[in-house]
């Protein structure tokens, strides 16, 4: 924040939604970061508790927004203000959706468990490219860095690609062993939903560039995105 | 396969040092009614406004913003050379209105101010009748007959959606009015001589929110048929009715642009700080 408000309040209403945004960020990290320990070593108390604690991700939302909205109507905020407000809405939203994707990889690793054989599944590489989104989408966004924001961004194809892969293997695997087409359809829900989520993590930079500049860089493919964040409009 | 946490040098977190201020071209529009160009303007030796420069648009709504004392006011009375009823007021630079410029003897004040009415903060309706009130104006520039200035000051009283309120009741005296109703009456009695421009100074700081509404509702309504200059300090009201903000400061105009970039994206830094409720 440039310079204070001279309503001191606002300042402090500001920094309660920023750190409770964040909060939640840190909840939707380790979420996703239990699911995925859950799947990869078949740990069914850790997913049941990751299901669990998705209600705290889902509380914590609906205080963000109360927040919010309360700094709509008692504030009207306008500029940078209200460019903050409005980022913190949408992510908001898209945090509480990547817990919802983390508990629904966390209930396959239940349903995996309950079946007699269980095939091994190659999504650690795209688990971890990942987890290193999300964290780098949540540090953009404390530290409202446009540079990060962009490269999460630009790297999101990579995600792509590593579920499209994946995908095409576990379908070979359906073909080749059809008793175990039910564990692998599960297994691709977790590749769709692992995209998802990296999917969700380019939403919040999509937000961080426009608190930041303004800009908003939504389906605008990357060359013109970089152009208008250089001023090249 | 974890990705390395390489980052490539980018130019994207630059600060924008490079944006022109409003005084470099970018208070311009298409289509202008007024120009002002290089305009300062004096209280005896105090300079209250310097280089004022920009555009207003014609048939929208422009908005002058800024705190107390930044020369909205002093600026907008320029246009219609209301300073020259005061000793030791002066203006230097040039406005143009439809590409003719007004500062100066060579213009007619009457004419001028026939062309350009003016709202104030307070309604100001004279001390006569409803109908006198708005054909007063009338009766100053033509003799009308009687039948047709009846039929203008019900055009003009419809236009300040006041006629259903006064219409059995013409002959009472405008001072009698509420609050409310007296601004649209000035807002009629102005309207009622068709000026190109309206010129409103914080045409709703004394009326509550209902007289209010409707005063924008007015103003609204009044796009494309006259070019309108509004001053206020009640932000959410510019963003409301205007099409371009201007924001000012200790005399200088700071930014010119469309509103809604104005309250959503601001260029300057001392714009966004007024609007954010930073300043001071």
């Amino acid at each position: 924040m440039p310079q204070a408000h001279i309503a001191s309040r606002f300042d402090e209403e500001l920094s309660e939604i920023k750190n409770r945004v964040l909060a939640l960020g840190g909840l939707v990290e380790k979420a996703i970061a239990n699911a995925m320990i859950a799947l990869l070593e078949n740990d069914t108390e850790l997913a049941r508790k990751t299901i669990e604690r998705d209600k705290a991700i889902n509380a914590l939302e609906v205080q963000c927004d109360d927040l919010t909205r309360r700094i709509l109507v008692l504030r009207q905020p306008a500029a940078s203000d209200l460019r903050f407000i409005i980022s913190a809405v949408k992510v908001v939203t898209d945090l509480e959706r990547m817990g919802d994707l983390s508990a629904g990889i966390c209930e396959g690793v239940l349903e995996l468990a309950a079946m007699p054989s269980r095939p091994k599944a190659n999504l650690k590489g795209i688990s971890e490219l990942v987890q290193a989104q999300v964290a780098r989408a949540l540090n953009a966004l404390a530290q409202g860095d446009i540079d990060m924001a962009m490269e999460v961004i630009e790297k999101d194809v990579a995600i792509d690609e590593l579920y499209r892969g994946s995908y095409r293997e576990m379908l070979t695997h359906m073909m080749e062993s059809p008793p175990q087409i039910s564990a692998y359809i599960i297994l691709s829900n977790v590749a769709k939903n692992l995209e998802r989520i990296g999917d969700h993590a380019t939403n919040i930079c999509e937000m961080v560039i426009y608190t930041i500049r303004g800009h908003d860089i939504r389906h605008v493919d990357h060359d013109a995105a970089g152009a208008l964040l250089r001023g090249e409009e | 396969m974890t990705e390395p946490a390489t980052r490539t040098p980018r130019l994207y977190a630059k600060p924008r040092l490079d944006a022109p201020t409003a005084n470099e071209g970018t208070a311009l529009v298409d289509d202008a009614k007024i120009q002002v160009r290089g305009l300062n303007f004096f209280y005896d030796e105090h300079q209250a406004l310097t280089d004022n420069t920009l555009d207003i648009a014609r048939g929208k709504v422009t908005a002058f913003i800024g705190p107390s004392g930044c020369g909205k006011s002093t600026h907008i009375r320029a246009y219609n050379r209301m300073y020259e009823l005061y000793q030791g007021q002066r203006a230097e630079g040039e406005i143009l209105l439809d590409g003719v410029n007004i500062v100066g003897p060579g213009v007619s004040a009457l004419d001028l101010r026939h062309r350009i009415g003016m709202i104030f903060q307070k309604p100001t309706p004279f001390p006569m009748s409803v109908f006198d009130n708005v054909a007063y104006g009338l009766r100053l520039r033509s003799n009308l007959p009687r039948t047709e200035l009846a039929d203008r000051v019900e055009e003009a009283l419809k236009g300040g959606a006041l006629w259903e309120q006064v219409k059995d009741s013409l002959h009472q005296q405008g001072t009698a009015l509420s609050g409310g109703q007296q601004q649209r009456l000035c807002i009629a009695r102005a309207i009622a001589v068709e000026p190109e421009v309206i010129l409103m100074d914080e045409p709703c700081s004394a009326l509550d929110p209902i007289a209010t509404g409707k005063i924008e509702e007015l103003i609204e309504g009044f796009k494309g048929r006259f070019t309108i200059v509004i001053v206020t300090h009640n932000m959410q009201q510019a963003a409301r009715v205007s099409d371009y903000t201007a924001f000012f400061y200790m005399g200088k105009l700071v930014e010119f642009g469309d509103t809604e970039s104005i309250f959503t994206m601001p260029k300057e830094g001392q714009t966004e700080a007024y609007i954010t409720g930073r300043f001071g």
